[in-house]
């Protein structure tokens, strides 16, 4: 059990690369936290110089394995090989010095720091007097960059640049650093689909380049395209190795769910009637002064569900907050059944019937120290019967919309009425989200990121209650980064790039690439996009 | 008009204690904690310096000298207390900072009770003597702490390292730094230059240290932090703004026109003039990111 | 509550319940806190070279009224213990009322000093009415106060201004205005003005005389009724849900169109009235002339640590207020018994300093059980 101690020259270390010899094994890894396991006996077989899939549902302890492989924490139980050599790896200081890199979902970088500082942080190169060398610093970056294909600014701050990259500085992080064991956790969550592209044709040349790739993943459709073989768990237990070649992704979803998948929903054909939110040449500025949303029009009829596919910082949070009363608009109209509320309070949209299921479930939807009926009546607390007219709270009257709510919404609340927010899993927390929304009977309802971080039975349930409401005549706006998602419930799919609507299409007629297309904010010509001919008037895009 | 000129020195004298307070101060919130215990740590440093050259005053030349060290010592080993807490501990900083506060005034009286058996410490008979000018050497030192401060944090790679755990600790931590290793040498380095702060404070400005004695300096420095949106620079500006406010305080008193106003006027300027600073200019957005929340192993 | 309180794993795993139970419980902690402080206080006086035996001595004293070393009895000294802890019950309210809304609240010093001031005005210059010219001081001074915070929070909900240098400041600009302000009353030198008329005074001769001629006065039922009121609003009423919505997640308040700059405001106004109140209850309570300031009475400071051990509930304050209380009214009596009277700034020193670490415990806690339910039903909450 010894480890290799960091150094920063890369060692050429036992074993030749070639079919046979695996980069790594974690064998029979045990991990467990109190109440849970969250890895059982799982065993992981990574050869070298292969690009290698691990798939499982939001918590099937993909994340955990990996963390335990990087350093982050130890296991129970099980060994772990490197090269065929066994290790302990205490932190991740010596993952690295293994050769092992891992390039996080949610970027380990310093905002307002540039490019080269984020890479070489905490290996600086020194000048002779021990201040930092940064000339030096951003010439190796850029042969780095030029060796491996991943175009970047060595001199941009990170806040500046593109999220794409800023994906690539985080590769370059590890590479810096001499790894040859790559480990992508979730790659794609924040690409649109040209960046994810351009990941697919950049993880074929750090292949290329010898490197050993883990991708860390639920999308199916990235895995055929990428990966060679595919590790599954579920729910802790590793369930099975597979050649990603010779199986389908309904095979592979089967193995991640333990069970059947549908992929679609059945739905009824949209009864739609009559306008109820209209947009009007919108412009919000965003928290930078920066106009996020420009001069946007948009439609949403009452009985159908309106999808507004984009990649997250297209302008999709402020015009939502701009809708609910969150952002001050800076020019245009909305109107909520022919009324203009654009200058309205939060409170009187609530009143006037606008249901807001946030994309931050716990900033923006509960107050996680309340309980769950208090977080029920958040919204209406002030009415009676939760009030009386002097203002005094009826906590009998709170706790029994609570205990309503909670039975026809099959909420799992442990203290019933009374347990705390906190408490809750985040599926029953969308829940009572949800719950309280729909009990306002509103006439819109925006819905945005519903299903984020959610296991596939919550995102079934909430599926179906967003066409429930749909068939009640309710008009749905929804938000989400999920083309699978808006695909399945949408009516009308507007798809938005940098703060405008591109294109608007039919949800039946919709086609995957060319909504990607447009979401990359690429216009089709007038007669390839499909669009009814009266939506024309009330704003489609040019 | 050389009154103005004149009263140059003793500007310098009282913006050099808040300078260094802050500069204590921005460095501990650079790395990611609060540090509103600088009051309370200039207090230790106060009694401490004024005890130490008190009792060896008679016998021991440079005293002053060796009081200021003193003074840096016992700021850096109380402000062991609130980065234990803060960082180890992952208690509410703005919560212990003040209990910092309220213990210092507790701990220096009690011991000035059981040392010199009175509410204050012994008065000296010479504090720090002025240099060429008039200008004390507190304020030279002012000025090599606000260069040394920049220079560590913008050239060095233990400043890079150190403002990173305050932007994005998780940053910091993936790229194998140790958060809390430079948290706590940040606390202590604040703790130091807050002692040393209240040790130039009490030996330049008066022959001893009572409870009255650092009367909110250390909330200036705070102030001052902000105000200058967390750089060595700004922060250098703001305390030379707040430090020219209270002595121009003490000194209006002496014009002549001045005299008809009341002199409650001249002691609450410098903190009107803090509070307006802070309200119009206040910069929220410029503080490290990860201030004030304590830092957790394997968060993402 | 936590998933670790079931302690299924072992060992570890049950000793964590434990603690996990122990550290829930916010009374249990703050009675450890304070048990620790005084210690600690004792370890430092021990190390001093004095005997802690006459602190307790001096605190027995305070809280009974019996004379160990004479053995003697007198009731005057629970009167004056309950008179300490009048102004710093009503403090820790005002800390806490703020705290529940998510405010560090540390300007109730200013808040209580321009209640004294506008109470000491109303005093010489109101009308002189037996019963209603105290309860006009009474009036004034928690509007002084409402407003002295209202400021507070008014700056912190528009231009968010922090409340902890902002109050500060404000500190010392009351403790300034009060000064000058009260010295222009005619007849008023440098540190007092003339006599109150009696009808002015808070004083009691129905509670004096139970306590055997102490100052007790008519501020213990201020003091009650003002626990009573801060216990209904926070609990009970509409104001306190939205309080306590924007104190716990300010966010979710305000997406769910909660006034969220309304809210801070308000509660900053009144955690001040309390804070005023406490102002008015020792301006014409203890004294029966006005003073000019010499320097901060520190009752607001001292709020702090009441509010932290009463850990911001009405109950818990009203105790907490009561021991702090107990310390301070001994101070003279220890001095008297060779105790140096700034151990009980001490001991208050330290127990802040150690809640803050149970601040600390819970997040940890919280953060474990988070992690715990998100490991288990397989979540990536961020």
């Amino acid at each position: 059990m010894n480890v290799t101690k960091g150094t920063s020259a890369p060692q050429k270390r036992e074993g030749t690369p070639g079919a046979g010899n695996y980069a790594i094994e974690m064998l029979g890894i045990t991990k467990v936290f109190p109440g849970v396991v969250a890895n059982d006996q799982v065993t992981l077989r990574v050869r070298e110089n292969e690009i290698h899939a691990i798939l499982g549902e939001n918590g099937a302890g993909k994340s955990t394995l990996m963390s335990i492989l990087f350093g982050l924490y130890d296991p129970d139980g099980g060994t772990i090989k490197v090269k065929g050599q066994e290790v302990r790896i205490k932190d991740p200081n010596e993952a690295t010095a293994l050769g092992i890199g891992m390039v996080h979902q949610h970027f380990k970088l310093v905002r307002n720091y540039s490019v080269t500082e984020n890479i070489i942080l905490g290996m600086e190169p020194r000048r002779r007097d021990g201040t930092v060398d940064l000339a030096g610093a951003e010439k190796r970056v850029a042969e780095l960059s030029e060796r491996y294909g991943l175009a970047v600014d060595p001199r941009a701050k990170i806040e500046s640049i593109t999220v794409g990259m800023q994906q690539r500085v985080e590769i370059l992080k590890i590479l810096y650093r001499s790894a040859d064991i790559l480990i992508f956790d979730e790659p794609t969550a924040v690409l649109t689909p040209q960046e994810i592209d351009e990941l697919m044709d950049i993880l074929q040349r750090l292949k290329a380049e010898g490197k050993t790739i883990i991708l860390i993943t639920h999308k199916l459709k990235e895995i055929k395209e990428a990966a060679e073989r595919c590790t599954v768990l579920r729910r802790g237990r590793y369930i099975g190795t597979v050649q990603v070649a010779d199986t389908s992704e309904e095979e592979m979803a089967e193995m991640m769910v333990g069970r059947a998948v549908r992929f679609k929903i059945d739905k009824e054909p949209a009864r739609v009637g009559d306008v109820v939110l209209s947009i009007e040449s919108l412009t919000v500025y965003n928290a930078k002064g920066y106009p996020a949303v420009k001069n946007l029009s948009l439609d949403v009829r009452a009985g159908e569900v309106v999808g507004l596919a984009g990649v997250d910082g297209n302008g999709q949070s402020e015009l939502v907050q701009a809708i609910t009363g969150l952002m001050p608009v800076h020019a245009g109209r909305i109107l909520l059944d022919g009324k203009d509320i654009t200058k309205t309070s939060i409170r009187e949209r609530v009143n006037a019937g606008i249901g807001h299921v946030p994309e931050d479930r716990q900033r923006h939807g509960l107050v996680l120290d309340f309980r769950v009926d208090e977080n029920i009546v958040l919204k209406t607390y002030e009415r009676q019967p939760f009030s009386s007219k002097r203002g005094i709270l009826s906590f009998p009257a709170i706790a029994k919309k609570g205990k309503e709510l909670i039975e026809e919404f099959d909420i799992r609340a442990g203290q019933g009425p009374a347990t705390k927010a906190k408490n809750m899993s985040g599926g029953n927390q969308q829940k009572v989200i949800i719950a309280r929304e729909i009990d306002l009977s509103p006439r819109l309802l925006v819905v945005a990121q519903p299903t984020r971080g959610l296991d596939v039975g919550a995102i079934e349930y909430i599926h179906k209650r967003i066409i429930g409401e749909r068939d009640k005549g309710r008009a749905v706006l929804l938000v989400s980064f999920e083309l699978d998602e808006i695909m399945n419930l949408c009516d009308r799919i507007a798809a938005i790039s940098k703060g405008e609507i591109v294109g608007i299409v039919e949800g039946d007629k919709a086609e995957e690439r060319s909504i990607g297309a447009m979401m990359a904010g690429v216009r089709s010509p007038r007669k390839e996009r499909e669009i009814e001919p009266n939506e024309e008037a009330q704003g489609g895009s040019k | 008009m050389n009154s103005i000129f004149g009263l140059l020195p003793s500007i310098l004298m009282m913006v050099a204690p808040i300078l260094i307070a802050a500069i204590g101060g921005m460095i501990a919130e650079r790395s990611g904690v609060t540090n509103i215990g600088l009051e309370g740590l200039m207090g230790f440093g106060a009694f401490g310096a004024a005890t130490f050259h008190a009792l060896l005053e008679p016998t021991l030349p440079g005293s002053v000298w060796f009081a200021l060290v003193a003074a840096m010592l016992i700021g850096a080993l109380f402000s062991l207390i609130h980065a234990y807490a803060a960082i180890s501990l992952k208690a509410d900083q703005t919560v212990s900072g003040t209990g910092i506060n309220l213990l210092a005034i507790g701990i220096t009286v009690f011991l000035c009770q059981i040392i010199f058996k009175q509410e204050r410490t012994e008065p000296y008979k010479l504090g720090m003597m002025p240099g060429p000018g008039g200008v004390y050497p507190t304020a030279y030192i002012a000025i090599v702490v606000l260069l040394a401060s920049w220079y560590v944090l913008y050239k060095r790679p233990v400043g890079l390292r150190l403002r990173a755990c305050g932007e994005h600790p998780a940053a910091a931590a993936s790229a194998g730094i140790d958060v809390k290793k430079y948290r706590y040498l940040a606390v202590l380095a604040s703790g130091a230059l807050a002692g040393l702060a209240g040790g130039c404070l009490v030996l330049t400005q008066t022959i001893q240290y009572t409870n009255m004695t650092i009367n909110g300096a250390g909330f200036i420095a705070l102030a001052a932090v902000s105000f200058g949106r967390w750089t060595p620079k700004g922060v250098g500006g703001a305390s030379l703004l707040f430090g020219t406010a209270v002595a121009l305080a003490i000194y209006m008193v002496n014009i002549p026109s001045m005299r008809s106003l009341p002199p409650e006027f001249f002691s609450v300027m410098p903190y009107v003039i803090t509070l307006v600073t802070l309200v119009i200019f206040s910069g929220k957005d410029y503080a490290p990111k990860a201030v004030g929340i304590p830092y957790e192993k394997g968060g993402s | 509550m936590s998933a670790a309180a079931s302690g299924k794993d072992g060992k570890g795993g049950l000793k964590a319940g434990f603690l996990d139970a122990f550290i829930s419980s916010d009374g249990a902690i703050s009675v450890f806190v304070v048990l620790l402080g005084f210690l600690c206080g004792t370890i430092l006086i021990l190390a001093v070279g004095r005997n802690p035996g006459n602190m307790y001595a001096a605190l027995l004293q305070t809280l009974s009224g019996y004379d160990i070393t004479r053995g003697v009895w007198n009731a005057r000294y629970i009167g004056e213990w309950f008179t300490a802890s009048l102004p710093l019950i009503l403090c820790g309210l005002s800390m806490g009322f703020a705290a529940r809304t998510g405010l560090f609240n540390i300007g109730s010093e200013g808040q209580y000093i321009v209640g004294l001031t506008a109470a000491q005005f109303v005093a010489i210059y109101g009308p002189q009415v037996p019963g209603l010219h105290w309860a006009l001081a009474l009036l004034a001074g928690a509007l002084a106060g409402a407003l002295w915070g209202g400021i507070v929070g008014w700056l912190k909900a528009k231009y968010s201004v922090s409340e902890v240098v902002a109050t500060i400041m404000l500190n010392y600009v009351a403790y300034f205005l009060s000064r000058y302000l009260t010295r222009l009353i005619p007849e008023a030198n440098t540190y007092k003005t003339q006599s109150f008329p009696k009808t002015a005074l808070l004083s009691d001769p129905f509670l004096s005389q139970l306590t055997n001629g102490s100052r007790l006065s008519i501020g213990l039922y201020v003091a009650l009724a003002c626990c009573l009121i801060y216990w209904f609003i926070i609990e009970r009423t509409k104001l306190g849900f939205e309080l306590r919505a924007t104190g716990f997640n300010k966010e979710a308040a305000r997406c769910s169109g909660i006034r969220v700059t309304r809210s801070i405001t308000l509660s900053m106004a009144i955690a001040g009235a309390f804070a005023g109140l406490a102002g008015v209850v020792v301006a014409l309570g203890s004294f029966s002339y006005g003073r000019v300031l010499a320097g901060q009475d520190g009752y607001g400071f001292t709020g702090i640590a009441v509010a932290l051990v009463g850990n911001n509930t009405a109950g818990g304050t009203l105790l907490s207020g009561l021991l702090f209380g107990m310390l301070q009214s001994a101070q003279p009596l220890m001095q008297s018994r060779m105790i140096p009277k700034e151990i009980t700034q001490i001991i208050s020193g330290l127990v802040v300093v150690f809640i803050s670490l149970r601040a600390g415990f819970k997040m940890i806690i919280e953060w474990r059980a988070k992690r715990i339910a998100r490991e288990r039903r397989g979540e990536r909450d961020e």
